[in-house]
């Protein structure tokens, strides 16, 4: 209680900026407080409603730089950083499931117009910056006729992407700007209904293996327990062969996964169910242990049961564990990188979280991205604001974070899904485009670009 | 007319069949929450969910025909009043049983059956009470 009394301290100085404001019970960390369920007659839906940026911009700290470095997409999700610093931005949309009661529709039809209206672009894009002054002058489209391309992870010369139904690679050489054919299926992955679409991806820095994250087929099987076979899981795939074990199950929507630099360690954040309250349940970034149970349907946070899933399961339940950090409820987190010491000292250990923002809480949460900072390895504090300003109190929203990825040269790569831009914050000591001719000279501290082979 | 004895008016067809169609699909409903309850399939809570909206938009015309019928009515509106009111508690009890059937799995538990029981049988009793009119012992 008094850790958690502190955390609550913390966090309330921390988030000063927070419009949120205090009643929310805190629900950061280890130990987040969990009310007790409730269930309303109509859920609370607040949904974004989509502003164009205009004379907007997103809010950075103090020291911090950002700009729009590419627009335009076909629904920007994930990127990748290459190790010759060439962007790879994923574009498409998935899902698609039919109308089971009159409610899916009616929600399809509110929760559609918080979203982007653009086509599925189905590509990879590719974005290149010639001369390092933080103008992506180059664009090509790297591979196309993708389906709902999401997860992406370069090990080993192989550049592997997670389509919504396939884990694919292509061959790949630095300096390439397009595919050289088309990709290599390494299996297939579920896809019936596909309620929760995306398919996130890692690899083990060996390039042994692949963990892909598959989202459940329901906010809590209400399409039946038999559309859940091979959901709500993490899975191993052996990259030679395309062989898979579950590396993790009860693990809702596992929307982003990072290899922590050093350990090898296998993080994720996770998205969790609906329709319990405002406060419940937090979404949460955790380190993945190998063969762990994480709760869904049956119970969430350990072994808080949720009997909205039936026939119940005392014996999963009883095996359930409960996940490293509270995000807090609803923020739908939906990107996960680890720092690096380029991205400046208050911002060197830990995790940003790109949390793309609630619809089922009259007040949103998330709408922005924020830090996790880290020690010895572990989340350590509550999380830090980096950037917001997606999102205003009246209810305009500009923009809505997905992706984030730590260019080692010390840049953070935003995607942003409603606006179709990719966002780039720099510490403000890396001159910003406009500053870019003064900039030639710092290679030495640029210099470093090998340090996060696990990317 | 005010020459003649006062003598029940027939309920006109159309609203018969407004009045009538709500029994069987709010019924339908009911036993697909039941089956629901018995084997936990949510293809049941769905099928209940639909056939309650089924229900709600005959309600809701057969609402709005009682309501025109209520205002026009001179004298006697004992009976129109009547079939208004069930009809009115009909369509706000059968509201609260369809956003019940929006929750998810078996988060409709157990509200969804007895609601789904009482929206059948006031459905029951409007259609009783519109066509008692019918009936020959009503003349005078």
């Amino acid at each position: 209680m008094k850790r958690l009394l502190l955390a609550a301290g913390a966090a309330s100085l921390v988030a000063g900026c927070n419009h949120n404001g205090g009643s929310d019970p805190n629900q950061y960390g280890g130990d987040p407080s969990l009310p007790a369920q409730q269930r309303a007659l109509v859920p609370s839906m607040k949904i974004a409603d989509p502003t164009p940026w205009g004379d907007h911009h997103p809010v950075v700290p103090p020291g911090y730089t950002i700009t729009a470095i590419a627009t335009g997409f076909g629904i920007a999700r994930q990127t990748l950083v290459l190790p010759n610093g060439d962007i790879l931005v994923a574009e498409g949309r998935g899902g698609g499931e039919s109308a089971l009661r009159p409610k899916d529709l009616i929600a399809g039809f509110i929760k559609a117009k918080g979203t982007s209206q653009a086509k599925s672009g189905n590509r990879l894009t590719l974005l290149r910056d010639s001369d390092g002054d933080g103008v992506y002058e180059g664009r090509t489209v790297f591979a196309d006729h993708l389906n709902a391309p999401y997860g992406l992870a370069l090990v080993g010369g192989q550049l592997y992407v997670a389509n919504q139904d396939s884990l694919v690679r292509f061959a790949y050489a630095p300096g390439q700007t397009k595919a050289s054919g088309p990709p290599v299926t390494v299996t297939q992955l579920p896809a019936y209904i596909n309620h929760h679409w995306t398919k996130s991806l890692a690899a083990s820095p060996d390039g042994r293996f692949l963990y892909v994250g598959i989202g459940s087929n329901s906010n809590i099987t209400e399409r039946g327990m038999a559309a859940e076979l091979d959901r709500a899981q993490i899975w191993q795939v052996d990259a030679a062969t395309g062989a898979h074990r579950p590396f993790a199950t009860g693990i809702r929507n596992p929307t982003a996964l990072a290899i922590q630099p050093g350990t090898g360690q296998l993080w994720a954040v996770v998205n969790e169910r609906d329709e319990l309250g405002p406060n419940l349940v937090p979404d949460y970034l955790t380190s993945v242990k190998d063969g762990a149970f994480y709760g869904w349907p049956f119970s969430y946070w350990g072994r808080n049961v949720d009997t909205r899933a039936q026939p119940q399961d005392p014996a999963k339940v009883a095996s359930a564990i409960r996940p490293d950090y509270g995000l807090g409820s609803h923020v739908a987190a939906l990107g996960v990188a680890f720092s690096s010491p380029a991205m400046g000292a208050r911002f060197a250990d830990g995790v940003f979280v790109g949390e793309h923002g609630s619809w089922n809480r009259s007040r949103p949460s998330g709408y922005k991205v924020v830090f996790v900072p880290f020690r010895g390895g572990r989340p350590a504090g509550p999380p830090v604001d980096v950037v917001t300003g997606f999102h205003d109190p009246g209810g305009a929203t500009f923009g809505r974070p997905v992706g984030v990825t730590v260019d080692p040269r010390g840049a953070l790569i935003v995607a942003d899904d409603l606006s179709n831009t990719i966002w780039r914050m720099v510490p403000a000591r890396q001159a910003p485009a406009a500053e870019a001719p003064n900039r030639a000279a710092p290679p030495g501290k640029t210099g470093q670009p090998g340090a996060a082979a696990p990317y | 007319m005010a020459a003649h004895p006062l003598q029940a008016v027939p309920i006109h067809p159309l609203h018969a069949f407004l009045v009538a169609a709500p029994v069987p699909l709010f019924l339908g409903g009911l036993l697909s929450d039941w089956a629901y309850g018995s084997t936990p399939e949510p293809q049941w809570s769905n099928f209940a969910a639909w056939l309650i909206a089924g229900g709600m938009v005959f309600v809701g015309f057969a609402l709005l025909w009682a309501l025109i019928a209520l205002l026009r009515s001179r004298g006697g509106r004992g009976r129109a009043a009547s079939l208004f009111g069930l009809l009115l508690a009909l369509f706000v009890l059968g509201l609260v049983d369809s956003f019940v059937h929006a929750r998810d799995a078996y988060a409709i538990m157990p509200a969804a059956p007895i609601l789904s029981a009482i929206v059948t049988l006031l459905a029951g009793a409007a259609a009783w009470l519109g066509f008692a009119g019918l009936r020959s012992g009503e003349m005078k």
